[in-house]
């Protein structure tokens, strides 16, 4: 059986019904999956750009390590216990409530922001594919929101077109590497920590990370607290890894995403960030304007460090390409998984040609955050307080519907809300998905009782 | 192949760590610190998946 018929068999499985008993899986395979999901391409990104955003070495220790916990309880206890009880993908539990439409509405949104997220990692490996080439590919630097030239085009779109075909034909191969990468590549991270460390001769990280002088941070305690909180908001709040957790034989296998946060989110952010703090202070370097990724790691350990970098962009811009091929295809059932990925890929690979994505990383996660997280409290409101308030728990299985118009208002007014606050009032994005979040799932309750009054 | 490839795999990874910590403590220069993460990494690359099948 080919990688492409395997996953295909394994991709439809239990799609559209519960996770069997039998299909459950131990622990091991969550404490992987999230370690490896989460020590990633864009951990090189956003490491620095804390630094340039002048956070303070308490804010980032401190503050880290309390947005991490909130994470990890989130996915313990409302992802995890929801996941285990239902046994449904996201998707499938999504259509239940919503109808079949709006969950089209919902992959339209899901399959755009997946492309963008695997564009900025094609763009953190392209900054490594760079390097060899020295001069001749104009990096680009944290301000750069436009292609820097032809030959970084190109760069991009080799490494998108390449990603594209591996996602299209062999995702069980770029599982495979990606779960043998993992945990040679947490250790390149605090090697790269460890370098700095040594070659600016001292272990005094409160030292080291400060906000240039002259200078006021750009996020505060709680802004770092919010993004590492709200960072993967989709996943949790917003329910995403129900099609992950489904397969948990237990809600306490949600302990295993402190594996991607402590690991990934933490110790590899604090690594990464060490990067750009050497060249600040041994180059001069100007910390809003930044260094790539692929040329601080190399400095830092050589062709070892550049092969990191490659492969922690490859090898979560696959799956991501992957997700969104799988979000395109579910809004067209007609459509194969192959076009599906294919279209993906290239609206990932033309994303990746502009660093905006991911030079505005720390944006655009907790946009994406408060643009797809509301639709999860549509979920718990149905899952933990349908009967206690009153509503049709599934209302759409039930009544037929294909559209739920309360989940369509409860979803998009408040992110409707968030996004002018953010565009217009300047609202640090990481602080919206909770908030909207809330809102979402108390309109649906109020607009449930209004609009779908009439049990089935 | 399956009973080297573990400890093969194991000192890869110490040869992609230990470099960097015996340079923190002043105790190898950068250049051989590089290279030996290098070959630590094509190390692991070449026995992880044998390794690494055994435990899946």
């Amino acid at each position: 059986m080919t990688d492409q018929e395997e996953h295909h068999l394994a991709a439809n499985e239990y799609e559209r019904e519960a996770v069997p008993e039998k299909a459950l899986k131990g622990p091991r395979s969550f404490w992987g999956m999230y370690a490896g999901e989460h020590t990633a391409g864009t951990e090189f990104m956003i490491g620095p750009l804390f630094v340039a955003w002048g956070a303070s070495a308490f804010d980032l220790i401190v503050g880290l390590l309390l947005g991490n916990l909130l994470a990890v309880l989130t996915w313990r206890y409302l992802t995890a216990n929801v996941a285990t009880k239902e046994r449904f993908t996201l998707y499938f539990k999504l259509e239940k409530i919503c109808g079949r439409n709006l969950v089209t509405l919902y992959n339209f949104f899901n399959g755009v922001l997946f492309c963008f997220l695997a564009g900025a990692m094609v763009t953190v490996s392209a900054t490594a594919v760079g390097v060899p080439f020295g001069d001749r590919i104009a990096m680009p630097s944290f301000a750069d929101m436009m292609p820097t030239g032809v030959a970084w085009v190109l760069v991009c779109f080799v490494i998108g077109a390449l990603m594209t075909i591996v996602a299209v034909r062999g995702y069980a191969f770029v599982a495979r590497v990606s779960y043998i990468a993992a945990p040679w590549m947490f250790l390149v991270f605090v090697a790269c920590g460890l370098v700095v460390l040594g070659r600016l001769d001292t272990m005094n990280l409160f030292e080291l990370i400060q906000p240039p002088q002259g200078t006021e941070s750009q996020i505060s305690f709680w802004g770092i607290v919010a993004f590492s909180w709200f960072c993967n908001a989709a996943m949790h709040l917003g329910m995403s890894d129900m099609s992950v957790l489904r397969y948990a034989r237990k809600p306490g296998y949600g302990w295993a995403s402190a594996a991607g946060m402590f690991l990934g989110h933490y110790i590899a952010w604090i690594c990464a960030a060490l990067l750009l703090v050497y060249w600040v202070r041994q180059f001069g370097v100007d910390p809003a304007t930044g260094v790539p990724p692929g040329p601080m790691v190399f400095d830092a350990v050589g062709w070892a460090g550049l092969l990191c970098v490659v492969i922690a962009g490859w090898t979560t811009a696959n799956p991501t390409i992957y997700r969104a091929g799988l979000a395109f295809q579910g809004m067209f059932p007609k459509m194969s998984r192959t076009t599906g990925t294919a279209i993906a890929g290239a609206v990932c690979t033309i994303a990746s040609i502009f660093p905006a994505f991911a030079m505005k990383l720390l944006d655009f996660v907790g946009i994406y955050g408060t643009i797809l997280a509301p639709v999860g409290a549509v979920i718990v409101v149905d899952h933990f307080l349908a009967d206690k308030v009153g509503i049709v728990k599934n209302y759409a299985e039930k009544s037929g519907t294909r559209f739920n118009v309360a989940v369509l208002i409860a979803w998009l007014l408040p992110v409707a809300v968030a996004m002018y606050l953010y565009r217009y009032h300047g609202v640090f994005a990481s602080y919206l998905p909770l908030p909207t979040f809330v809102a979402c799932g108390v309109l649906y309750i109020v607009l449930s009782k209004m609009l779908n009054r009439r049990t089935p | 192949m399956q009973k080297i490839a573990k400890p093969l795999a194991l000192l890869a990874l110490v040869a992609t760590i230990l470099p960097p910590i015996l340079f923190l403590a002043k105790s190898m220069a950068e250049g051989p610190m590089k290279w030996i993460m290098l070959a630590g990494s094509i190390l692991w690359f070449a026995t992880a998946p044998f390794w690494l099948k055994e435990n899946d």
